[in-house]
């Protein structure tokens, strides 16, 4: 069977469709991740052993263990204790997970690489607690996670492809679809990867200009 | 915790196991080679190497692995590439590390000084000799911990290779999930063999990475 590309037109509108759920999916997870990566990198740096610990062993398990294993544990366990989610909601929770976790990895080295002097010169100047927090440590940890962070976004927006073994109907399940329809799986994988690529230099762009941004507060 | 469904069935997870083993270390080992020649193809002044590099590191880092798994062995009779599924991981899941690999070990390549470099040509050293006795020496200590770092990733980026039917890890895992409705002892038990691969896999890079920081 010969390559055939001029039939992609056709199926347009299910790869649109694709498109626009995958970045639905990747925008959510990314901000609930980020979100996630702060409480336990904060969560993690706490006084006491009791809160530290069981986050220590989720991010330890989470770290150690594929994507695509949590993303089952997720959607089967959650209707195994009567949580019906359906599996969009499924995917979103477990890129959020797994990519929190390793946001906070990059969160709390940033927080504790801030030098402690700057800490105590903000409180001597007479600034609070949570001011000193505010306007001398978080920009400068910013400036410092920025990089890395966007790499994490980079790679969760990769990542994402996963989702579609649950069933969500995002680019890569859309671009099977189409294929059990047509039977031209070297076309629709080209035509998905396409769009994947495009959406990837896109990010790329976005996390160059964030860091720009934030390299001001180094 | 049903142990005692555990108890029985974890000898199938032990055999998935060296699959994923398996799987992940011929991945490596192809991924090393291709990403090595990608690296000095990249780093080489003839524009028909640079490019072709460059843009193998690109799409291969630009697009989801899976995409690239489907496009391989659902897309490849197409163009009369026929693989086995377990033929297709390796080759598919070694093709994808190998453009992260090549972007490591560039950068080892380029953080040597320049100076050594032109010491090296300055003594009568042919290009490729400076590469080979100069440069790589030394790039070499600075490249076992980051390529250590992805190949964890793939040891647990090979769980993909579930979709397309290789019997490893994370096919046996969805399969008891599937049969027992046990989804949280079938993560456990398939987590307790990730942990201990990528565990012992972390110790073997870290003795390398001992010795070769001994060596030069």
């Amino acid at each position: 069977m010969g390559l055939d590309f001029s039939i992609l037109p056709a199926y347009a509108d299910i790869l649109w469709k694709g498109t626009l759920w995958t970045i639905a999916l990747t925008v959510l997870s990314m901000v609930f991740s980020l979100a996630g990566g702060v409480v336990f990198a904060v969560l993690q740096l706490n006084r006491h052993a009791i809160i530290r610990w069981p986050v220590a062993g989720f991010a330890w398990l989470f770290m150690g263990t594929p994507l695509l294993l949590q993303l089952f544990l997720i959607y089967f366990g959650l209707v195994q204790i009567g949580l019906d989610l359906n599996a969009f909601v499924a995917g979103v929770i477990a890129l959020s997970l797994h990519f929190a976790v390793y946001n906070s990895e990059i969160i709390r080295s940033a927080i504790v690489a801030v030098d402690k002097g700057q800490y105590e010169a903000a409180r001597s100047l007479g600034l609070s607690q949570f001011q000193a927090m505010r306007k001398a440590i978080v920009p400068q940890a910013v400036a410092n996670v920025t990089p890395a962070l966007g790499n994490m976004m980079i790679a969760l927006l990769k990542e994402s492809a996963l989702v579609s073994v649950i069933g969500v109907m995002e680019l890569t399940l859309s671009a099977q679809r189409a294929i059990s329809d047509s039977f031209r799986p070297f076309e629709f994988y080209i035509a998905a990867g396409a769009i994947y690529y495009v959406l990837n230099l896109g990010l790329e762009q976005a996390v160059r200009v964030a860091e720009r941004r934030s390299a001001q507060y180094r | 915790m049903d142990f005692a469904l555990i108890g029985r069935i974890w000898p199938f997870f032990a055999e998935a196991a060296w699959v994923t083993i398996e799987v992940s270390m011929l991945a490596i080992i192809l991924g090393l080679i291709l990403g090595f020649a990608a690296a000095l193809a990249s780093l080489s002044r003839n524009v028909l190497l640079r490019w072709p590099a460059r843009a193998y590191v690109s799409v291969f880092r630009g697009t989801p692995a899976l995409i690239q798994l489907f496009l391989l062995y659902f897309g490849g009779p197409q163009i009369g590439i026929n693989l086995g599924p377990f033929e297709a991981g390796v080759i598919g899941l070694g093709i994808n590390i190998g453009a992260y690999m090549c972007e490591t070990i560039r950068g080892a390549i380029l953080s040597v000084d320049k100076g050594q470099t032109e010491a090296g040509r300055c003594l009568g050293l042919g290009q490729a000799q400076v590469m080979r006795r100069v440069i790589l020496p030394q790039a070499a200590r600075m490249m076992v911990r980051p390529l250590g770092v992805n190949a964890i990733a793939l040891i647990k980026g090979s769980a993909i290779v579930s979709t397309i039917s290789v019997l490893e890890l994370s096919y046996t895992a969805h399969r008891y999930i599937s049969s027992t409705y046990k989804p949280f002892e079938m993560f456990i038990l398939a987590s307790i063999f990730y942990l201990a691969i990528v565990t012992v896999f972390s110790y073997g890079v870290k003795k390398i990475d001992e010795r070769v920081a001994l060596e030069s």
